[in-house]
């Protein structure tokens, strides 16, 4: 049996007095994609959070391919640089040219000189479609295009899993396709993903495995035709009872 | 409703025959601007001109002409009131250089959040406390004539420098604070972004956040500059020949203030296109981010 790329064991948060998340437990294979899904508030942004430890967990173990996030063995960057997240309002550096936002850990943070650096932005962003844009700002562009420039960016140093939080949910709905068919090329090639979506319809074509977060805990966990399409609990089908009533199913 | 219901008839057709011509181009009409810029013009020389009429009708005029706005006591005074003002310049611009950057490591140091920066946090909001709460007056009088009274041994023992120095102290503790405020104000998202990349908090900073907020500040930078332009003449307590001192020594010993309202004048000609320059930065910056907004 082969070690999973994340292990999260019984992990526990608090903000404050206000318990986020309860004694989860979710295991994500090698090359498996596991797309989170609930409701607002139900946990599932940081629990992808704790895993690169932009969110320290209070309870629990949360492993990267058999060695704890925060175990020494890391470093001060090696989680960063296995475990890369997309968020949903990009992010990107508004002062930077989209090259300069992308080789910017590569560089500063991993010591990769500027001419390798800039060769392997270049090619990553004619892969995204996005080669023409090198020295444009993010203002410049479209959303569509700026999140491809941060995916771009998170898959700079060659990272082993890709969490991508509620990516298209900032979007126009007519530019969501272009940033999925992305993850959808990063799926075909066999990386790790973890994904907190409201794209029901992208998490039933995409995802090996989804889980249905509520209050804190995944309330049920299974391949997505069964989730979808035979839901065990009853606050899982009301919850995609009414995804589908808003007709994003 | 009928078919041929004239409201609906113009649409229908212009359907059929295409979009409407663009309007035509809108030329400035000098007949239309021409009626409120001659009010505007006349309303001005009548109100003013009532104004200058009522204040030189006075029966005080001609000695407050004489005491204030003597031609005779202006050209005399006007060299070595330059001269004076030339050294104001001089000094504002190197303070305010010492101003920027020593405000931003008191900034830098306040912001950086690593806990055994603690006591030197601790110090910088001490030193922002004290210095903000004392009159910068009293800072270049105590720093200007106590320090060089000291003769400490290996420091320079000018009034100048040391009245400098207080300037810098005082006004370095406001723009620390108008730095922070733009560091704070730089999106929490930012600062996320930059720790998954695995940046430091050094590096977050110094690659991240501080271009933004120092682009941020600009606007409000751009008062502090202007009020230190003229309050570089407070120097002129601890006897510093500046514009100012230049001008009370000719009143001292001709007893007329015409020399004064040469040195407001030279004044007014340097901080009136920086408070310009001011406004325009700041509505630049409002205008970038209505546009970021939109």
């Amino acid at each position: 049996m082969t070690t999973p790329m994340i292990e999260i064991d019984t992990v526990t948060k608090y903000f404050g007095d206000k318990l986020v998340l309860d004694r989860v437990s979710l295991t994500v294979n090698p090359h498996e994609v596991v797309c989170l899904i609930g409701a607002s508030g139900s946990g599932k942004s940081t629990l992808l959070r704790c895993v690169n430890r932009l969110v320290e967990h209070d309870y629990g173990t949360i492993r990267l391919d058999g060695v704890a996030v925060e175990d020494t063995a890391f470093g001060k960057t090696g989680l960063q640089k296995r475990a890369g997240i997309v968020f949903q309002s990009y992010n990107l550096f508004p002062h930077m040219t989209v090259l300069d936002n992308i080789t910017l850990a590569p560089r500063r943070v991993h010591g990769v000189a500027r001419a390798e650096a800039e060769a392997r932005g270049r090619e990553v962003l004619t892969r995204f479609g996005m080669g023409d844009f090198a020295v444009s700002y993010p203002e410049q562009l479209s959303g569509g295009q700026q999140q491809r420039v941060a995916i771009a960016r998170a898959l700079m140093t060659r990272p082993d899993v890709l969490l991508l939080d509620e990516i298209t949910a900032a979007l126009d709905p007519e530019l969501v396709g272009e940033v999925l068919a992305i993850i959808r090329g990063l799926k075909d090639e066999g990386m790790t993903m973890m994904i907190v979506t409201h794209e029901m319809g992208f998490a039933r074509e995409c995802a090996d495995k989804v889980a249905f977060l509520d209050g804190g805990t995944i309330l049920e966990e299974d391949a997505p035709e069964r989730l979808f399409g035979s839901p065990r609990k009853a606050r899982t089908r009301a919850f995609l009872q009414r995804i589908v009533e808003s007709g994003r199913l | 409703m009928t078919d041929d219901n004239p409201a609906q008839a113009g649409p229908q057709r212009n359907a059929r025959r295409g979009p409407p011509p663009p309007p035509p181009s809108r030329r400035f009409d000098w007949r239309a601007a021409a009626a409120p810029a001659a009010i505007g013009a006349v309303s001005v020389v009548v109100v003013f001109g009532a104004l200058s009429w009522i204040v030189t009708s006075a029966e005080q005029w001609p000695r407050i002409k004489l005491q204030f706005f003597n031609i005779d006591a202006m050209v005399a005074a006007f060299p070595r009131v330059l001269r004076g003002f030339w050294v104001n310049m001089q000094v504002w611009l190197t303070v305010l250089a010492c101003i920027l950057v020593w405000a931003l490591v008191l900034a830098i140091v306040r912001s950086l959040r690593a806990p055994w920066f603690a006591p030197f946090r601790l110090m910088v909001v001490i030193y922002i406390d004290l210095f903000r709460g004392v009159p910068v007056l009293l800072l270049v009088l105590l720093f200007g004539f106590g320090i060089p009274a000291l003769n400490l041994p290996g420091l320079p023992n000018s009034g100048l420098f040391w009245g400098s120095v207080a300037m810098v102290l005082s006004y370095a503790s406001y723009v620390a604070e108008i730095y922070r405020s733009g560091i704070d104000a730089v999106h929490e998202g930012q600062r996320a972004a930059a720790k998954s990349l695995g940046l430091s908090e050094w590096q977050t900073l110094r690659y991240a956040i501080l271009p933004q907020a120092l682009r941020n500040v600009v606007p409000a930078l751009m008062n502090i500059v202007v009020a230190l332009q003229k309050d570089v003449a407070l120097l002129s307590v601890i006897g510093v020949r500046d514009a100012v001192r230049e001008a009370q020594i000719y009143t001292a010993s001709t007893f007329n203030y015409s020399s004064l309202i040469v040195a407001a004048g030279l004044f007014l000609l340097a901080t009136v296109p920086m408070a310009r320059l001011a406004d325009y930065l700041t509505r630049r910056d409002r205008e970038r981010r209505l546009q970021v907004a939109g």
